[in-house]
């Protein structure tokens, strides 16, 4: 037993929050993301926050540096958008390698230095795959049902660059999150599986869906015990819901995950659900209170923050789980 | 630890998922999988796919939904279908509505490739139907390992290396070995293994067939037992097949066999609910002899059953000698006599029926039509096939023919029918078993037909259309330069303003064509119809005058639809100059290429060749399909849907081939050569008759750009050119068998008996090919002797597993007709053996095969496909004719 799954055993891990919130504290410009290498890329490039890792990369170090501060056992690489696909829309499918090997470096060698101050407390990177901004099984034209953006193939090819990257890069785990098609989300595990037989790994991987709205499915249409059904074929460290809803929202659908899921269960909901100028302003207290139920339940065993949230609201969630003891994982697939 | 293992074997149930999740338990009721969306299960969703009707297609699934399939099986298997395309499509469309789309689907096909496919558009855990050991462990493995990482659950079949499954030892056997490989080598999660452990047909009357159900039943219970977490699938029909046409004792035999394998552990399946009875309200003598069936528990069960079945009421078998139905009225027996064929009684019973009526025409009218409203009824809706209607057709022909003479001596005794049709096989063409099936049918419904035959010019069908004042123009050919004929026909009757219905059909017409080339020509309704069945509706609909102006605003509506997606659907191909399509032609490297110097060069002519030598060459398949019956030989003699027919039909068949072969009544001739040759350019053959003279054959290349190490082929790639400094060869042939045809149909038609006109022209075109097949096997082992140790059987020569090919112009290697012309001035085929070329470049008799022979191992079936114009230029040059006439000839070919 390696030391993330013996912590998983003792404890509820603390995942990070937001990236995206706390990167536009530092109100980066254009040039700040363009830096000195892409002065003169043809493109605008404001707002492909995966970029800042060439870029500022310091930033970037002091949000990790942050959540782990914060309580934080597992930080995720500023990877998001790293694939050829979502990175076509800045033009930027060359450099996509790169983002990742990168980002993951930066953060394994923030987390290293936290382990090595705190060797009680190891901390780990998960390498952050994104859903892309295609989708497998839906049309984006509604006059055409048949019709898809995006093949099952496309869509494993650039997974495996990013994932391979991220590898290459020293994460502890890889994170599928994110999915709200879960077709891509196979497509990303198949991926992952030719690599871990392709160099003999077994790295640990975290599965992520999101619950879209109060219908309780995905964006392509499936309920939480269908999702898990769909990508419970390969061995996974946690399967769980981020984004898109609160804490609050999304218990129901925690509960069938970790009443069905034979491996651990993860939640990095939003902070509430965005108010009328869509942001998210749950404070760090309310957030806690409201994952407290969760604790309470035994349904979690990897709780953190997603859109909306920052290292207070992380400080507060690692305060109160620590009280708690984990859900109790009932592996049946040995 | 007890507890723990026993909450972890609670959790390894088979879990599948569409949009919401399916989970199999101990306690689920049997998982009904729904097969209507399975093109080897369904004729209709067969035809709307081939169609490209998808729309209709779905809802066929939404129907299997709705009622109450858990899971529905997606089966594109069909040679006239791109399957994986079709599969594709289909999924992704099921995909886009959720209220079908909430089930899981089942992946099936026996091409992996199809299932990959499928596999990689749903997003939800699938079953793959199937895999089995058949083809080996590395690709079970292979297969297996996939699947997986797909994340789909699996059926795997009782098959392996030896074969299939078929007894109680044989199906543990291969399903404790696939288990384990699965389970121990590609560590394949045990739940989501499911067995379909063969179902096959008891009360079959052979004892080898006993032990099928309760070989099943025992097989199942010991996998249920011995194999942990796994599941049981089946198609329980095949159980009851021998009992086809009765229904009441197939339900009971289904119940029962669910209920004994249900409880042995068979947990899903296909099973149609409307062919199931209540177990427990099967009466009980019924279920003692199914249960003594079903367990082999008596040696006369069979027989007991069979028995009983006879006397089971409104589903008794009809026999033969059972003479009953003549004590009935005589609107019963007439119509009796015209739904099932039989013309013994038809006079007596249309003579009595004469002498009640006050004019003859009323037995026409009331009687006859009564009846045939019945036969068109019951072909309408799939109860009765083609070959049985156009017996009924016979009946009907004999009926009117003896009531003629009376109606004529009647002051004012005329005949009225529903329409006068006047059909056709436009200039050229020869073929007309398609014309002449369609006509008997719409004869039989009451419609006047006049036959103008075969190889009519326009300029005769105009005329006679106008002569006769018909309603309705029927268009038939076989070749592709029919195809023109028919544009052309379009065009002279909307220039002489004709506004008849032009109904278009024959072997290489599409509704596409129709669509796009002939419709356009003709302001007024122009139909494709490929089968009798619809020809009836549709002509009913283009004549019925209250409706036809809708509905022919709709057909003109309907093909300017279909015109326009097919347009638009067509995907852009890229193609090369043909330049660029020579430099990538395949290529031989003809210092290590064997070349057989044939046995025997030059011509050689076979005449009265022996006919019954050809009876076991002959591939049945499209003999059935000329009957529009659909399966494969012999599968087809048991087929579910059509298997009683076709077996009929195939007995009258064969006892028409014995007399055809017994009284010699077609005679069978043959010229063939081997000749000295080299392609003397990139696409050029010469072939050496003798020194002096010679002769070229002109072949056309591939153009469309193809996949990297993909050559662009020609036939002349196949031999040798003369820079290699190697003497190559080529051969062709034409044989026939259609000489006699002509006189013996005459003879059934002057009769009445169309249904034998029919088959004698059916039969002649399947002794054509089959002697094709044993010449080309002649040639290959003898004459040309580079296959002396050949030893196929029919299926591997119908497979065409042999060296060598024999392509013949006018189809997919070498489309272009105008070849035929060398062939015919090589060989002297007209001199030789009399078979000639219609202007259309049709052989004359019909039933002929004409080609080449090319010997190298290398040599293979391809397909042209489309061709560009800087490529026919070339042609036009090579071949010294006009740019234009090779355009017309090719034009089928040519890339818009």
């Amino acid at each position: 037993m390696n030391s993330l799954e013996k912590a998983l055993q003792e404890r509820i891990l603390i995942l990070d929050g937001a990236m995206g919130t706390m990167l536009q504290r530092y109100q980066f410009s254009e040039e700040d993301f363009r830096g000195e290498r892409f002065k003169d890329f043809h493109t605008s490039v404001k707002g492909n926050n995966d970029l800042l890792s060439l870029t500022q990369p310091k930033a970037i170090a002091e949000v990790h540096a942050k959540y782990f501060e914060a309580g934080a056992d597992i930080v995720e690489t500023n990877t998001f958008s790293g694939t050829t696909i979502a990175m076509a829309d800045y033009d930027m499918e060359d450099f996509v390698y790169e983002l990742n090997y990168e980002s993951a470096k930066i953060a394994k060698q923030v987390a290293t230095e936290f382990t090595k101050k705190e060797p009680h407390k190891p901390r780990f990177v998960a390498g952050a795959m994104g859903p892309t901004n295609k989708t497998a099984s839906m049309s984006p034209d509604v006059n055409d049902p048949g019709f898809r953006a995006v093949s099952f193939d496309e869509l494993r090819i650039a997974y495996k660059q990013q994932a391979e990257a991220l590898i290459d890069g020293g994460v502890d785990i890889l994170l599928v999150e994110t999915v709200f098609d879960t077709l891509n989300a196979k497509a990303a595990l198949f991926a992952i599986e030719e690599i871990k037989e392709e160099r003999n790994s077994s790295i640990p991987v975290m599965i992520s869906g999101t619950i879209t709205d109060a219908s309780g499915r995905t964006l392509s249409g499936q309920t939480a015990e269908a999702f898990l059904i769909s990508v419970s074929h390969i061995p996974l460290l946690s399967v769980g819901f981020n984004c898109a809803l609160g804490a609050k929202q999304l218990t129901p659908h925690l509960e069938v995950l970790a009443r069905q899921s034979c491996m651990g269960v993860s939640a990095y909901p939003n902070a509430g659900l965005p108010n009328a100028f869509g942001e998210y302003d749950e404070s760090p207290e309310q957030m806690a209170s409201q994952i407290k139920e969760y604790l309470e339940k035994k349904l979690v065993n990897i709780i953190g923050g997603c859109c909306g949230t920052t290292p207070e609201h992380i400080q507060a969630i690692a305060s109160i789980a620590s009280e708690y003891k984990p859900r109790v994982i009932e592996s049946c697939c040995e | 630890m007890k507890e723990t293992s026993e909450k972890i074997a609670q959790k390894r149930y088979l879990k599948l998922s569409g949009l919401e999740p399916l989970v199999v338990t101990p306690e689920s009721n049997f998982i009904n999988v729904g097969e209507r969306t399975n093109v080897a299960g369904s004729r209709k969703f067969l035809r709307l796919i081939k169609e490209g009707n998808f729309e209709e297609a779905l809802s066929i699934a939404r129907h299997q939904v709705e009622g109450g399939a858990q899971i529905i099986d997606i089966n594109m298997d069909d040679g006239l279908i791109d399957g994986k395309e079709a599969m594709v499509k289909f999924l992704n469309l099921v995909i886009a509505e959720p209220d079908i789309s909430r089930v899981p689907i089942m992946i099936d096909s026996s091409k992996w490739e199809i299932i990959e496919a499928g596999l990689q558009v749903v997003q939800g855990k699938c079953v793959v139907n199937s895999i089995s050991l058949k083809e080996g462990e590395a690709a079970f493995k292979h297969q297996a390992k996939l699947i997986k990482r797909y994340g789909a659950a699996v059926i795997v079949m009782a098959f392996d290396e030896e074969g299939q499954a078929d007894t109680y030892e044989r199906r543990i056997e291969i399903a404790k070995r696939s288990y384990d490989i699965l389970v121990n080598d590609v560590h394949f999660a045990p739940e989501d293994i499911i067995f379909d452990l063969n179902i096959f047909p008891v009360a079959t009357g052979m004892d080898e067939h006993r032990k099928n159900a309760i070989d099943f039943i025992e097989a199942t219970r010991w996998v249920r037992q011995n194999l942990p977490y796994c599941s049981v699938s089946g198609g329980v029909s095949n159980v009851s097949f021998s009992f086809r046409g009765n229904n009441s004792v197939r339900e009971a035999m289904h119940s029962v066999f669910l209920y004994h394998a249900i409880q042995a552990g068979m947990n899903m399946g296909i099973v149609n609910p409307t062919m199931l009875e209540v177990y427990d309200d099967i009466p009980k003598d019924l279920l003692t002899y199914v249960e003594d069936v079903m367990f082999d528990r008596r040696d006369d069960a069979t027989e007991r059953l069979l028995e009983f079945a006879e006397t089971v009421v409104g589903t008794a078998k009809e026999k033969t000698v059972d003479l009953s139905w003549r004590e009935e009225p005589l609107q019963n027996r007439i119509t009796r006599a015209l739904v099932k064929g039989i013309d013994a009684y038809i006079i007596e019973d249309v003579e009595e029926a004469r002498l009640e009526a006050k004019q003859p025409i009323e037995v026409i009218e009331g009687h006859l039509m009564i009846g045939m409203n019945v036969v068109g009824d019951l072909f309408g809706s799939g109860k009765m096939f083609l070959p049985q209607v156009v017996k009924s057709a016979r009946v009907m022909k004999k009926a009117v023919a003896y009531l003629l003479p009376f109606i004529e001596a009647e002051k004012d005794g005329v005949v009225s029918f529903n329409g006068k049709i006047l059909m056709a096989t436009v200039k050229g063409d020869v073929h007309d078993i398609g014309k002449n099936i369609v006509g008997v049918v719409l004869a039989c419904n009451n419609y006047e037909i006049i036959d103008l035959g075969v190889m009519v010019a326009p300029e005769k069908i105009i005329a006679e259309a106008k002569a006769n004042q018909v309603d309705v123009i029927g268009l038939s050919g076989l070749i592709t330069p029919s195809l023109d004929e028919m544009v052309y026909l379009a065009k002279e009757m909307e220039r002489q303003e004709f506004s008849v219905p032009l109904l278009i059909g024959g072997a290489t017409t599409s509704k596409a064509h129709t669509a796009v080339k002939i419709d356009p020509q003709y302001k007024n309704a122009v139909v494709h119809v490929n089968d009798a069945s619809r020809a009836v509706t549709i002509v009913g609909d283009l004549l019925q005058k209250e409706t036809a102006t809708a509905f022919k605003a709709n057909l003109k509506n309907e093909y300017d639809v279909f015109r326009n997606n097919f347009l638009k659907r067509q995907t852009v191909k890229e193609f090369l100059s043909i330049k660029a399509a020579r430099k990538n032609k395949l290529q031989i490297d003809w210092t290590a290429s064997e070349i057989t110097k044939p046995n025997m060069l030059g011509i050689q002519v076979l005449e009265n060749f022996d006919l019954a030598l050809l009876k076991d060459y002959i591939d049945w398949t499209p003999f059935f399909r000329s009957w529009e019956l659909h399966g494969k030989y012999p599968a087809i003699l048991t087929d579910e849907v059509v298997g009683e027919q076709a077996s009929e039909l195939f007995k009258e068949a064969l006892v028409m081939l014995d007399t055809i072969i017994s009284e010699k009544l077609l005679t069978a001739r043959a010229v063939f050569g081997l000749f000295e040759a080299n392609a003397i350019t990139d696409d050029d053959i010469e072939v050496k008759l003798s020194e002096e003279k010679t002769f070229v054959f002109r072949t056309l290349r591939q153009q469309s750009k193809k996949a990297d190490g993909r050559p662009n082929i020609a036939l002349a790639d196949f031999i040798a050119p003369t820079t290699s400094e190697k003497k190559d060869y080529i051969g062709c042939f034409c044989v026939s068998t259609g000489f006699g045809t002509d006189e013996l149909t005459q003879k059934f038609e002057k009769n009445l008996d169309d249904y034998n006109s029919i088959l004698v022209k059916a039969l002649a075109d399947r002794l054509a090919e089959a002697f094709a097949e044993y010449l080309h096997k002649q040639v290959r082992t003898k004459h040309w002797g580079y296959a002396h140790n050949e030893n196929l059987s029919n299926e591997d020569l119908i497979a065409e597993s042999y060296k060598g090919i024999r392509p013949a112009p006018g189809y997919p290697a070498c489309p272009d007709h105008l070849e035929k012309e060398t062939i015919w001035k090589l060989l002297e085929v007209e001199k030789r053996i009399g078979v000639t070329l219609t202007e259309s470049l049709a052989m004359w008799p019909a039933a002929s095969v004409s080609g080449y022979y090319f010997g190298n191992p290398e040599a293979r079936y391809f397909g042209l496909g489309k061709i560009k114009e800087d490529q026919v230029e070339d042609f036009a040059t090579r071949k010294n004719i006009t740019f234009e006439t090779a355009k017309r000839w090719l034009q089928t070919n040519i890339a818009d």
